[in-house]
């Protein structure tokens, strides 16, 4: 599934009235099956790119396409993944990945079907009627990507999904998101601040600058997977992204 | 607490109520325990041909559970309808504010006004002792539903009544539910209180206000023990139902 974003922009209007330039002439294409991540500073605008493009916002102006046919508000052809208490607390398990399936009225045998496959693919199959707080927090976001997943959707988009994680979990979870992305061939848009991060997941990183939003750069990763965070070319382009927050962060404080 | 200091206190309540009936000598001010519980024990009696203990309970019973369902058949979508809506709760919630703090007693008056002596008086009483903390509780209770949650539904596609149907209402319902248990409870009061209006010939509130009119107090406290535990008992089966459908709340995250 191909993603087209095309001169967007976002204004807000800030708390006295006046207009704040979110997001600037942001354009971007993503290629079918890549996996990209946003990578910027807190303030960046990257999470409301992520929003934009899923719907959740409006632009002020620009436009996004999936596959040439435009895209206004919430897509079938995508799914979201918040950073951290999206589940249901009220539903067990089994019944929050069939929400998305619910919302669609799919019949129940064609949901508890979805629901076995995905419960199985985040390895998740035994906890099917436990609560969401029963579960740690790793475990719970494996589920809201079995959630996203059940729909079938094209592509994923995650806000810092593992942002709330410890350190091993964290790793953990990137090294199984690599897993389901190569099984199920998803596009999948994540945004992250942690460098590290974005090297080892992304095909291709792009740094936005703070203030307003606009992309840096964009930097193909073209190292083999699984990746090493300890080899010289990992540590390398780590260095050289590293670099270019910093960059966007003085040029900020110059101000 | 071990169980049996829980009852250290009402057993020298007790004893200190028979010591004082004893002393004071008049069953007109205080009876004694023994003529109490003699009322208590035969609770299919007819009282002074007013009826049982059990048939007047059972009428207060029946006209609480009627207004109070009124109330919440009026609060509940209400108060979602305001909680999702920040132009209708701006538009209804000065009135609300207004009327909130009046004690559904003070209500007495006009529904004498309005719907003479009878039924729909009662339950009018006990339709506004139940509607204001139904409503509060529920606008709360729908304001306060994660964005997350309702974002997570939008993005599946969710159209406005899935949104309500499939997340406002079971998020809010803890709140919703803690609003129907304080509902009650009024509810409960305004009906013993609004069942000695003049006029009326049965009911709990009627039977004690009638044991103090014949000079048989031992009817007024035992018909007051049977309105302490019938709201107990109710609200007792309410927690049951929160411990059981809402214990999600508060381990969410």
């Amino acid at each position: 599934m191909r993603l087209c974003v095309q001169h967007l922009t976002k204004e807000f209007t800030g708390t006295r009235g006046e207009r704040v330039l979110a997001l600037s002439d942001i354009s971007l294409d993503i290629e079918p099956k890549e996996f990209i991540c946003l990578l910027g500073p807190s303030g960046c605008g990257k999470t409301t790119l992520l929003r934009i493009i899923g719907g959740l916002e409006q632009a002020t102006s620009g436009c996004i396409a999936i596959n040439s046919h435009h895209v206004s508000g919430p897509d079938p052809m995508m799914a979201m993944i918040f950073q951290e208490y999206s589940l249901f607390p009220w539903r067990t398990i089994r019944d929050n990945i069939a929400f998305g399936l619910e919302i669609r009225n799919v019949q129940r045998e064609e949901r508890e079907e979805a629901v076995d496959t995905y419960l199985s693919l985040v390895g998740l199959t035994e906890f099917a009627e436990s609560y969401p707080y029963e579960l740690s927090g790793g475990m719970r976001q494996r589920v809201a990507v079995a959630r996203a997943l059940a729909i079938n959707p094209g592509i994923l988009l995650m806000d810092e999904p593992f942002g709330a994680l410890d350190a091993q979990t964290r790793n953990m979870m990137q090294r199984e998101l690599l897993d389901i992305w190569q099984k199920t061939k998803k596009t999948i848009i994540f945004v992250t601040h942690s460098v590290d991060e974005a090297v080892f997941l992304a095909d291709r990183i792009v740094v936005l600058t703070p203030r307003p939003g606009t992309i840096r750069e964009v930097i193909p990763i073209d190292l083999p997977r699984p990746r090493d965070r300890t080899s010289e070319d990992f540590l390398r382009i780590r260095r050289f992204v590293l670099s270019l927050i910093d960059e966007t962060m003085a040029t900020r404080e110059d101000l | 607490m071990r169980w049996y200091t829980k009852l250290i206190l009402p057993i020298i309540l007790i004893f200190v109520w028979e010591v004082l009936a004893i002393l004071i000598g008049n069953e007109f001010i205080l009876p004694r325990i023994e003529s109490v519980i003699e009322v208590l024990f035969r609770p299919l009696a007819n009282i002074f041909g007013q009826g049982s203990l059990v048939e007047n309970s059972a009428v207060s019973v029946f006209r609480v559970l009627l207004g109070f369902f009124i109330g919440l058949l009026a609060a509940i979508p209400l108060g979602i309808f305001m909680g999702r809506s920040d132009a209708l709760e701006e538009f209804v919630d000065p009135v609300i504010q207004v009327l909130r703090p009046i004690p559904p007693i003070a209500w007495l008056p006009l529904a004498l006004a309005w719907f003479k002596i009878g039924l729909a008086g009662i339950i009018f009483i006990i339709f506004i002792g139940a509607f204001f903390p139904v409503l509060i509780n529920t606008i709360d209770g729908v304001k306060r539903v994660s964005r997350t949650w309702i974002e997570t539904a939008c993005t599946f596609g969710a159209k406005e009544a899935q949104i309500l149907s499939k997340v406002v209402v079971p998020a809010a319902m803890p709140d919703i539910w803690t609003g129907l248990r304080v509902g009650f409870g009024i509810a409960w009061m305004s009906v013993v209180a609004a069942e000695m209006l003049p006029g009326t010939s049965s009911g709990l509130g009627f039977l004690i206000l009638f044991g103090l009119n014949i000079g048989q107090l031992q009817v007024t406290i035992a018909g007051m023990i049977v309105i302490g535990l019938i709201g107990l008992g109710i609200d007792y089966l309410m927690k049951r139902v929160e411990m059981r459908y809402f214990g999600w709340k508060g381990l969410e995250k």
